[in-house]
């Protein structure tokens, strides 16, 4: 039965390779044919992401049996090229998605791009309608499905002229005149992740290489009291089974405070579903799982803490010998009972967040390799390089030079790769079997495993004049952090602090309990907390307004926060508060969409069931880790002998285009084009620390590190080759990617070669050290910058169902200085998807601390059938500080939506939703109530 | 341990039945596998010995008219139904029930067949092909026979189908004539798990202003499917007008009995939902009905 083959062609070669049991063709493509350019993102028939096709058509490979491939014609993503006009070129989708920038981490890219070819076979001209239809369900958690249609539409045009992919029209570049910053440059790795080649983690296969697996308690709250691995061990195949008791080292890891254990020993407390009590690594991924079945354990069970008010009860059971209050966060500003009596009305209500998953499409991956030195390599995807490296040599034991974090591609993050124990336990098999292991995390491991966005339950209370101005901001919020810190301190810290919204309230009091229960970890996640407190903040605006008989935007404007502004937290905001010029501008595109009043219910004519109208919500979000926090990047830069700039820093690319924009500055600074600079990111041995690629600090902290570390080189360069040329450096320029020194020209490889012969290295590093900021409490600046943004939404609800459908969506973010137009059109249409998201369709649903959503099925991110039209506003306000006036853009996009949203269907129906995500039942509920009352 | 060791590509239905009957050990008929693998891959169904893939069957492929009957082949893939002329014409509340099952990529997998052979009660396609009054082929080593799609369910997910024994051919559908037409809706949660929270599929046969006969079929209501009998006799013979309609809704309640599901929607809502399709499809069938008689 073994010998038998399995004859098929794959990408026009014929293929012939022994049957084996079991087998999906993404399998055979991937690990026997080392075409790792189809991903598997969940492997199960949910993402899309390892569509190839059979025979012409797009089907899921994950769930198809390599044996059904027998006699059939197999096309992946690294056989497309081949089937373009120019079989030597790229085809035009692949053209396409790279001009318009439809392509960030690239995970899902193949998917798309497979399907999408499948769809152009069949309708050479497909409108907005028939490309959602066929990408229904190739999902991107990067979300840039407007800019995946364009370049669907772009790439058909061009296919059916014969003319070459036309570039995008409507992205303008920054307002801001510069040669490089500012204007559209497609990624440096786009190539790669539209062919195939570009390699994630996984895709990365080493000799004699073993295959890890976590044994996880899957009970949220016990003793573990016993573990037997003896029958695991004895398995063959086995290589090690490890527990507490074999690690060399520290036995917790966490980013603040040190409280995960990296493995439960017996008589320790299990606190989540995912606590690891032993790791196993044998020769094949089938045998390790089996081996995880036979590793016997015993739990007594304890009671379970499943939500942040019940665990602040005094009698409730204890988590952590500390108790289960990680942190009492308070923000106090001016006198609040004197703003309430004050005041002329009183408004209060309570808000409710569920817990989100980041749900990018990589698994997490870690491969652990010994070098003949005895060093320890670990290949990841990781938001905080130099943070793994510390945690890996802790548990280790070693020390920190000894370990050599190699940053591979991140295929999405959103915060949610930046705490570790992946890493660690792929490296405590190596060392122990001193053979690489590879640690790859199946979607419902992942989905158990990683920390969360807390869900959060908010009480906010508003005192205001009768004009409309704010007189007191009261909020009182709980954080579920579940049974890690992580980084929950800072989260729900960030939550508070952002917690009366962007406004000047001259009295503000607000209290946050981040309390530990026994749900999965929650930590970074974009928007970090901000999410959750402009849920609450925005949707008590709206209804403050309706209160007050005023306008949502004229309340809004009228105790918006503005350059001499106070914020909360006691900081004079003296620039760039871009939030003004972001609500008059989306005003007046309101009014050019919808009218004079877009606030109002309309009906849909002919279709009396349905109802549409606007609804608006601002947001802002400190750009930086702030709070005193010091906050710096080191970068060097290097001209190398090929005439090539090097840029190196290890913060993290999670696709949100951080090469573009340490490129484009570099290439500014040096006066070279932009090819002529390459970025090397995230390698603890080649790049200094960028710190933690988190708080939508990157563009900011690490531009400016890029910013000045070019500069210098610059001025090395200048000043050596004035001496040797013996002219005034006024004579010495860069254009064009040439030394123009007086009349000669030089080309940079030449630079390069001169320097290294007298003794130079043509290298320069720094470090940049963000201006220092005050804890909170202290007053003064907490933060360097704030981002600010508005965005309207355009809802239409069906009365007869309770559906909801998000129309139109517009995004105005003030950045400070668009250094990246191509990448902020991405981020802001992402961004935008994630809060859509967020509105209607995302809860990670987890009971008595067992999860629900423990399978992409049954956590659903938005779809591109339900991507709205997105209308994108730049506005830049910039930061002096900030590199040509730049601040965070990351994470600013998402807060608004899910508030916005809301409002909206309150205006399109009446019904006020005090929870996300929005619960149609619960909307058709309210509507026929409303209907009863008259 | 692998989640089948054999997998049989079967040429004609003799062979895929007599390699089931010789598997050595438990042996499973696929399709498009869309479900099966699932159930396979997460454990909800244990490994198997032989996978049978019927796809290859030239007679289950078919998709043609048999006398009075359209005949679906077991192993159509759904986006071939979608595209079908003949299926639009005869059994249209077919075609959009298959348009909305899964995404594109599953459906140029998936297959009525095992839609049907699954036997949730909910399943999109097989509820489409209940309100047509469509029988089902079955085949076993001794016999051939028809059987009524409904008489094909025991409990949620449970099949009567003998599992290795018998296998479906496919299903025929009472070629339309005048005045007949057909019509499918359904309602998602945008959230949690990926299951209709209400399907409902409607035929029926128009005379002038009469609705001189009709069946509906909604899911999920109850272990299997169910027609709405109750509504079904309320309109049979009645002129189509809103208060008859509005009369014959109500019956809802007492015809079918939904329940709550944790993560889906509860009974009430259900019930209101039901009533909204119900509406919806018996108007559109209606319409239909109109111009299609006018052909």
């Amino acid at each position: 039965m073994n010998s038998k083959k399995i004859e098929l062609t794959v990408n026009g070669v014929a293929v012939s390779v022994d049957e084996r049991p079991g087998e999906m063709l993404s399998d055979l493509l991937r690990e026997r044919l080392r075409l790792t350019g189809t991903k598997i993102g969940c492997n199960e028939s949910e993402c899309g992401s390892c569509t190839v096709l059979v025979d012409g058509d797009p089907i899921l490979s994950c769930s198809y049996p390599a044996a059904k491939a027998r006699g059939k014609q197999v096309l992946t993503i690294e056989g497309l090229a081949g089937q373009g006009p120019q079989s030597n070129h790229l085809h035009p989708l692949q053209e396409a998605f790279i001009q318009y920038g439809a392509v960030q981490c690239g995970f899902c890219i193949p998917g798309q791009l497979m399907t999408s070819f499948a769809l152009l076979q069949r309708n050479p001209d497909p409108n907005d309608d028939d490309i959602k239809e066929a990408l229904k369900d190739t999902l991107c958690r990067c979300a840039g499905y407007p800019s995946i249609i364009q370049s669907i539409k772009a790439a058909a045009r061009s296919m059916r002229t014969g003319e070459p992919v036309q570039p995008p029209t409507d992205i303008p570049p920054s307002q801001t005149r510069h040669r490089s910053v500012g204007r559209i440059q497609p990624r440096p790795d786009a190539i790669p992740k539209v062919t195939g080649k570009a390699i994630y983690t996984d895709d990365i296969c080493f000799e004699g290489m073993l295959h890890a697996r976590v044994k996880r308690a899957m009970v949220p709250s016990a003793i573990l009291r016993k573990i037997d691995t003896q029958r695991a061990k004895e398995l063959p195949g086995v290589a090690a089974v490890l527990t507490a008791e074999d690690i060399p080292g520290a036995h917790t890891h966490g980013l603040v405070v040190r409280d995960w254990p990296t493995l439960v020993g017996v008589g320790e407390r299990i606190r989540t579903v995912g606590d690891a009590v032993a790791i196993v690594a044998a020769e094949t991924r089938e045998i390790a799982t089996q081996a995880l079945e036979l590793i016997e354990t015993v739990y007594e069970p304890l009671p379970v803490v499943s939500d942040p008010v019940q665990a602040r009860q005094p009698d409730a059971p204890c988590i952590h010998p500390s108790g289960n209050l990680l942190k009492h966060i308070k923000v106090r500003k001016g006198d609040l009972d004197k703003g309430f009596a004050e005041a002329d009305l009183i408004f209060e209500h309570t808000f409710y967040t569920p817990i989100h998953d980041h749900a990018f499409l990589e698994p997490e991956c870690s491969i652990a390799r010994l070098t003949p030195e005895g060093r320890m390599e670990v290949y990841v995807g990781s938001q905080i390089p130099y943070d793994d490296r510390n945690e890996v040599a802790r548990a280790l034991g070693i020390p920190e030079q000894q370990v050599h974090i190699i940053g591979q591609l991140i295929g999405g993050g959103f915060g949610g790769k930046e705490d570790i124990a992946g890493q660690i336990h792929a490296a405590l098999l190596a060392w122990v079997t001193k053979r690489p292991v590879k640690l790859l995390y199946d979607r419902q491991e992942s989905l158990i495993a990683h920390p969360k966005r807390h869900a959060t339950q908010i009480r906010v209370k508003i005192g205001a004049k009768r004009d409309g101005r704010l007189t007191a901001f009261e909020t009182e919020l709980y954080g579920d952090t579940g049974a890690y810190a992580s980084l929950g301190d800072k989260v729900m810290t960030r939550a508070t602090t952002h917690s009366s919204g962007p406004y000047e309230a001259p009295n503000v009091k607000a209290d946050c309990y981040a309390m530990y229960t026994n749900n999965p970890p929650a930590g970074a996640f974009r928007g970090f907390g901000v999410v959750q407190s402009a849920f609450a903040v925005e949707s008590a605006m709206d209804m403050l307004a309706e209160q007050l008989g005023m306008d949502p935007i004229a309340l809004r404007r009228l105790n918006a926060l503005r350059e001499g502004s106070v914020t909360n937290t006691g900081q004079l905001l003296e620039h760039s508060v871009g939030l003004l010029e972001c609500m008059e501008k989306v005003e007046a595109e309101l009014s050019r969409l919808a009218g004079p009043h877009p606030f109002r219910s309309r009906m849909v004519p002919g279709q009396p069931h349905l109802r549409t109208a606007w609804g608006i919500a601002a947001a802002y979000k400190n750009t930086g880790l702030g709070g005193g926090a010091p906050d710096k990047a080191g970068a060097d830069v290097e001209l190398l002998p090929d005439g090539i700039f090097e840029v190196r820093t290890s913060s993290a690319e999670l696709g949100q285009g951080l090469p573009t924009v340490l490129q484009l500055i570099a290439a500014e600074e040096l006066g070279v084009p932009p090819r002529m600079v390459h970025v090397l990111l995230s390698d603890t041995d080649l790049t200094p620390d960028g710190g933690p690629t988190t708080a939508s600090r990157q563009t900011y902290v690490t531009g400016n590190a890029v910013r000045q570390t070019a500069a210098a080189l610059k001025e090395m360069l200048t000043s050596e080759l004035a001496e040797r040329f013996d002219v005034s450096p006024d004579y010495v320029r860069f254009e064009e990617g040439l030394a123009q020194i007086d009349s000669q020209t030089l080309t940079m490889s030449k630079v390069a070669e001169l320097l290294k012969a007298g003794g130079r290295q043509p290298l320069a590093s720094t470090v940049y050290w963000a201006p220092e900021t005050k804890p909170l409490g202290e007053g003064g600046d907490m933060h360097f910058a704030f981002s600010f943004a508005i965005q309207a939404v355009e809802v239409e609800v069906n009365t007869l169902t309770g559906e909801v459908r998000v129309l139109r969506l517009i995004s105005a973010n003030d950045v400070g200085a668009a250094i990246n137009p191509l990448g902020l059109r991405g981020q802001v249409e992402g961004g935008a998807m994630m809060g859509v998201g967020h509105a209607l369709t995302e809860r990670f649903i987890v009971e008595e601390g067992r999860v629900i959503s423990d399978r992409l099925a049954r956590y659903r991110m938005a779809p591109i059938t339900m991507t709205p039209q997105i209308i994108p506003i730049v506005v830049e306000s910039p930061v002096p500080t900030g590199p040509y006036g730049a601040k965070g853009v990351g994470e600013i996009v998402t807060i608004p939506t899910a508030p916005a949203v809301t409002n909206a269907i309150y205006n399109a129906v009446g019904v006020r939703l005090d929870r996300i995500p929005v619960d149609q039942e619960l909307v058709l509920k309210q509507i026929k109530e409303r209907e009863r009352m008259g | 341990m692998s989640l089948w060791s054999t997998y049989i590509l079967a040429y004609s239905i003799e062979e895929a039945l007599q390699a089931l009957a010789c598997a050595p050990g438990p042996a499973r008929p696929i399709a498009g596998g869309t479900d099966l693998l699932l159930d396979l891959q997460q454990g909800n169904h244990p490994p198997v010995h032989t996978l049978v893939d019927l796809t290859p069957i030239p007679e289950l492929n078919r998709l043609e008219m048999r006398g009075d009957c359209l005949f679906i082949g077991a192993s159509v893939p759904v986006r071939e139904i979608t595209q079908s002329r003949l299926v639009h014409e005869h059994a249209l509340a077919v075609l959009e029930a298959c348009a909305l099952i899964g995404g594109p990529q599953v459906r140029n997998s998936a297959t009525l067949g095992g839609n049907v052979a699954h036997a949730l009660p909910a399943a999109d396609g097989m509820i489409a092909l209940a309100a047509m009054g469509a029988e089902a082929e079955v085949a076993s080593l001794e016999q051939r026979e028809l059987r009524p799609i409904l008489s094909l369910f025991k409990g949620p997910g449970i099949s009567t189908l003998e599992a290795g024994r018998e296998i479906l051919v496919g299903f025929q559908i009472p070629a339309r004539r005048a005045g007949e037409a057909s019509a499918f809706g359904r309602v998602m949660r945008p959230q949690g798990v990926a299951l209709p929270i209400i399907n409902t599929a409607v035929w029926l046969r128009r005379q002038r202003e009469l609705i001189a006969d009709i069946r509906i079929v909604v899911g999920p209501s109850g272990p299997v499917p169910q027609r709405a009998c109750e509504v079904e006799n309320a309109l049979r013979g009645r002129p189509f007008d809103p208060v008859e309609l509005a009369h014959a809704r109500s019956l809802v309640y007492t015809s079918l009995r939904f329940r709550s599901s944790a993560q889906r929607a509860s009974a009430e809502y259900r019930y209101q939902l039901c009533d909204v399709l119900i509406e919806e499809c018996v108007g559109k069938a209606w319409k239909r009905a109109e111009v299609m008689e006018l052909v």
